[in-house]
């Protein structure tokens, strides 16, 4: 233990650098290219995504520190990494040609998905609640920017004034619990927090609850969990649908990764406190969110519902507690990306310059004008609801499978009653593609062949997951066993 | 045994599964190209699943040809396959009902490549679900099976067709989530009691739970397998589902997907869970006599001949249900054979109830009457599969019944005689049915123009007949098969119990008449 000592070590912060010189190259060479040179940039930003992802298997089983240890990179902080790359990888695809269509600015696009990254990279591997609380604004003032992007769009500019709003208020939340825990136990180091929480002399003061407390409710906040979510339908819908794509995955991976870090595994010792609110958040979340699902009429609505909904079953995964849920929860946000992203970037392709095609009515017939994107669809509605053998029915397995393991089989009964709810909507998507008539006209929209790209790599991911799991799961096991 | 790499099993499974793969491939224009495919894979099924039987040694009950391979090892989760008497025919009869489900959909015109897509996936689903004996891989072919149905009612379907894909997912579902929970907990529990993960069905086997947990996870399983079945007062999608559905999904349905849960009971809800099994079999006897009451009254009233048959499936696997909750070895024996006979009766029935309104576009019976003149052949086999589905002695629904009822009624005997009263209402709805369409004067006009069978009617239906006579005069080289797997089956059931509950059975039966 060196705290307090400046130990700057560069290692560990190679692929967060990384992204924000792209971010920086990307911004300046926004200002001196042309019009229609500015295509390059999504190239640019591809690049600088894939060097990351090098880095990131470059430095996997590293064990390193920085920053008086405010600062890890780990096999965890390493996964998120390839997640929240992944993911901005498949966005900025099925972006290129949405962003031309619907005119917006090609550099601040880039610039802002690469920053939003940036952002989540630190999230994941942040050890203090100060660089924490740092990396999540550095986050979400990006993805505020994203989601109102599409300027002359008064559906974006709503959502993103209330996603402002909203995310002002949390961190609110988020500001006061990390004040309370450093009021309780002298520092905001994570590995010092945890040292004090293991002394067994130690009596807490009761604002230290207080103040786990409230971090939850800011994460809860983060990470869409009822009752805390009403900002997410609204917002997913509003923001443009490749930013939806990516904040329903990468966003929610980001906070998932800070919640599993700070609080499942150092604030482990205070599980007594935080175990039942959490399982309590975990039922209403993923009901609610089911249950007003079935009710929507938009898909890209309810996707937002659904992405409510498998927050829910995440955090069973949180409140099973450390030795049972880490690995299920790695593991399912995994899952959960390849099927959402690719749901999203489908739900791009219907839409044409300003003109949204977004509801079940627009989908129908879909099945023979469009074969490959339909299917892929089916394959993602499909695993959202947890069909064998895709990629979801083997996250909800594991997170069941925890469930029960840890001895809370209601929630695994709860679980999968949610799951049996969410085949309604799901399957809905499917009936409209291929048992109505009508929709979209079928060469209106556009073709555009690296949206398809991203399809086919969601589709990929999908069926890996779902038949092959093995080698992932041990990547989770890894990646959960190396926090420290 | 250690597995090998492609099995004769694990072939079995991927015949089907390279068809579709090809028919994907295939362009959507060349129709008969795609039907040609298909029809090739799975006569090829069958073909390979004749050498599973010639491979297969009749004499043990065991599992045989068993495939194992780790498929998630940090789990304890297996590629495991095998096969043993009971199994083993109705894997024949899967393969055997699909070339001629294929044959029949010769007619379906629209979407063509998708339809013969999910036609063969869905048999490898069903194949998988009867071959796997590791509880999750079972329920992976489970889940499978039912997407390409439901493709297959929703979208070949009649005008409710979305309306029952949907209530059948949703139903089948329901049972089959819950069951999912009991998986996880039974394999939870058997690792902390001997420090093993695994979902080998054959370890679990040996796994005795407390009284109380089997009858929660006997529960969880039962409900999967009773709605599937369909048991009687969860049977209410089957009416739809059959109605909508394309002649060939009805055939499969009713020929193949229902003897699944039937299926599901013996193989897994019996054996793993004896205790449950036995303290509830009473109420199982009593919902079977119920539903096959239930199902030949309702049947009776039908005035859609596909409805009707509909409607007859839900008494006939009652029957099947009485023979297996009989827990012995007539019951059982006769349980596996009723569900081979209703497959090819019932699946009969529906071939020629689309062959019928293919030709009128009506199903009512109504609208036919005195056919026998106009349609001699046609009138002949319907004559034929009607005789083989009330059971008449000679043709295979006798052997099956007959075995039923004796097994049941040295349990049970007050519900076994009020079962026999099915029988009669049985043969009074399809011979009512029968005379009206088939017999009387040919009174509508519309009538007097229509066709006999055709050639490839004919070859469909002739392998089906064949059998039904077969099966009806020498059922010996199949109860001979099964045997040895029964005898197995039910020593697992009685395993630990001091004796044979049949008395408490045939207690409660008495009680609740």
């Amino acid at each position: 233990m060196k705290a307090g000592a400046m130990d700057v070590n560069p290692i560990p912060l190679l692929p967060a650098t990384q992204i924000l010189v792209t971010a920086l190259v990307v911004m300046l060479l926004d200002l001196v290219l042309k019009e229609q040179e500015k295509g390059l940039l999504a190239w640019i930003s591809l690049l600088g995504l894939a060097l990351c992802s090098g880095e990131t298997v470059f430095l996997w089983g590293s064990q390193e520190s920085a920053f008086g240890e405010s600062f890890y990179l780990d096999n965890f902080a390493l996964l998120f990494t390839q997640i929240f790359v992944g993911a901005a990888a498949l966005t900025i695809l099925s972006s290129i040609h949405y962003v031309r269509a619907a005119k917006i600015h090609e550099g601040e696009f880039y610039a802002m998905v690469l920053f939003a990254t940036l952002g989540m990279i630190l999230m994941a591997a942040a050890n203090d609640l100060m660089v924490f609380f740092l990396a999540l604004e550095t986050m979400s003032v990006a993805v505020y920017v994203l989601t109102g992007i599409e300027r002359r769009s008064g559906r974006s500019a709503e959502a993103a004034m209330k996603y402002f709003l909203t995310g002002a208020f949390a961190t609110g939340f988020l500001l006061y619990g990390i004040a309370l825990i450093y009021g309780a136990t002298g520092s905001t180091n994570l590995n010092q927090i945890a040292a004090y929480l293991l002394e067994p002399s130690a009596d807490w003061p009761y604002y230290l609850v207080g103040g786990a407390l409230l971090l939850l409710t800011g994460f809860a906040f983060k990470v869409g969990a009822v009752p805390f979510h009403f900002w997410v339908p609204d917002v997913y819908e509003g923001a443009p649908t490749p930013v939806t794509g990516l904040m329903s995955v990468a966003v929610k991976a980001a906070a998932f990764a800070a919640w599993a870090r700070i609080v499942l595994h150092k604030l482990s010792p205070l599980d007594a406190d935080w175990v039942f609110p959490v399982a309590v958040l975990a039922v209403a979340t993923m009901t609610l969110g089911n249950l007003l699902a079935i009710a929507q009429s938009s898909v890209k609505r309810m996707l937002a519902y659904s992405s409510i909904a498998h927050a829910g079953y995440l955090l069973i995964g949180v409140a099973v507690g450390e030795e049972w849920g880490g690995m299920p929860l790695l593991f399912y946000l995994l899952a959960y990306a390849s099927m959402t992203i690719g749901a999203f970037a489908v739900v791009t392709a219907l839409s044409e310059g300003e003109t949204a095609r977004e509801n079940y009515s627009d989908f129908a017939g879909l099945g023979f004008k469009r074969p490959f994107l339909a299917l892929a669809m089916a394959l993602f509605m499909l695993s959202l609801a947890g069909f064998p053998p895709l990629a979801g029915f083997a996250g909800k397995f594991y997170i069941f499978r925890s469930a029960v393991l840890s001895g809370n089989t209601p929630l695994a009964i709860i679980g999968v009653l949610n799951s049996l709810l969410s085949v309604v909507y799901y399957l809905r998507v499917v009936v409209a593609m291929y048992m109505e008539e009508g929709g979209a006209p079928g060469k209106s929209f556009a073709q555009s062949p690296y949206l398809y790209v991203a399809v086919g790599l969601a589709v990929a991911g999908t069926l890996y997951l779902g038949i092959l799991p093995a080698r992932t799961l041990e990547w989770s096991r890894v990646a959960f066993s190396s926090l420290d | 045994m250690p597995g090998i790499a492609v099995g004769n099993l694990t072939l079995l499974l991927l015949i089907p599964v390279l068809g579709a793969a090809v028919v994907l491939l295939l362009p959507r224009q060349r129709t008969g190209a795609l039907f040609f495919v298909s029809l090739a894979a799975s006569a090829l099924g069958f073909i390979w699943s004749l050498k599973i039987l010639a491979d297969f040694d009749g004499a043990k009950g065991e599992m045989q040809l068993i495939e194992r391979i780790a498929w998630m090892p940090a789990f304890g989760i297996e590629y495991l396959l095998g096969i043993d008497g009971i199994s083993l025919f109705l894997v024949l009869l899967t393969t055997f009902l699909m070339p001629l489900a294929i044959l029949a959909s010769w007619t379906v015109k629209d979407k063509v490549k998708e339809y013969l897509f999910f036609m063969l996936l869905l048999e490898t689903g069903m194949l998988g679900a009867f071959v796997a004996l590791d509880l999750v891989l079972f329920y992976v072919f489970w889940e499978v099976m039912l997407v390409p149905m439901y493709f297959l009612i929703g979208v070949w379907g009649g005008p409710r067709r979305i309306y029952a894909a949907i209530k059948f997912v949703i139903f089948t579902m329901a049972g089959s989530l819950l069951m999912l929970v009991a998986i996880i907990y039974l394999a939870t529990r058997y690792a902390q009691e001997s420090q093993a993960v695994t979902f080998d069905l054959l370890r679990l086997y040996d796994f005795r739970l407390s009284a109380g947990e089997q009858m929660w996870l006997f529960l969880a399983f039962a409900l999967s397998f009773a709605i599937k079945v369909p048991m009687f007062p969860l049977h209410t999608w089957l009416p739809d589902a059959h109605v909508e559905a394309p002649t060939a999904g009805s055939v499969i349905l009713a020929g193949i997907l229902l003897k699944l849960g039937t299926y599901g009971f013996l193989r897994f809800a019996l054996p793993l869970f004896p205790d449950a099994a036995l303290a509830s079999a009473p109420y199982f006897v009593a919902l079977s006599v119920v539903g096959i009451i239930y199902g030949a009254a309702v049947a009776m009233m039908q005035a859609d001949i596909k409805k009707l048959v509909a409607y007859s499936s839900v008494s006939h696997l009652g029957f099947v249900m009485l023979g297996l909750f009989a827990l012995n070895m007539q019951g059982v024996q006769g349980g596996i054979y009723q569900m081979l006979n209703h497959g090819l009766s019932t699946g009969a029935l529906f071939l020629l109830v689309g062959m019928i309104y293919e030709r009128r576009h009506s199903r009512m019976i109504d609208d036919f009457g005195g056919l026998w003149r106009q349609l001699p052949v046609f009138s002949a086999v319907l004559m034929l599969v009607t005789f083989s589905s009330i059971g008449l002695p000679g043709l295979n629904g006798f052997v099956g019944e007959f075995l039923i009822l004796l097994g049941a009624f040295s349990v049970a005997p007050g519900w076994t005689a009020l079962a026999a009263t099915g029988l009669i209402l049985g043969a009074v709805y399809m011979l009512w049915m029968f005379r009206r369409v088939i017999f009387g004067p040919l009174t509508r006009p519309e009538n007097q123009k229509l066709q006999d069978l055709d050639a490839r009617e004919l070859v469909i239906l002739a392998p089906i007949v064949a059998l039904i006579i077969v099966m009806g005069v020498y059922p010996q080289p199949f109860l001979s098969r099964m045997k040895p797997s029964v005898d197995l089956t039910l020593k697992k059931i009685f395993a630990v119990h001091p004796a044979p509950s049949a008395a408490k059975a045939d207690e409660s039966g008495s009680d609740g008449r």
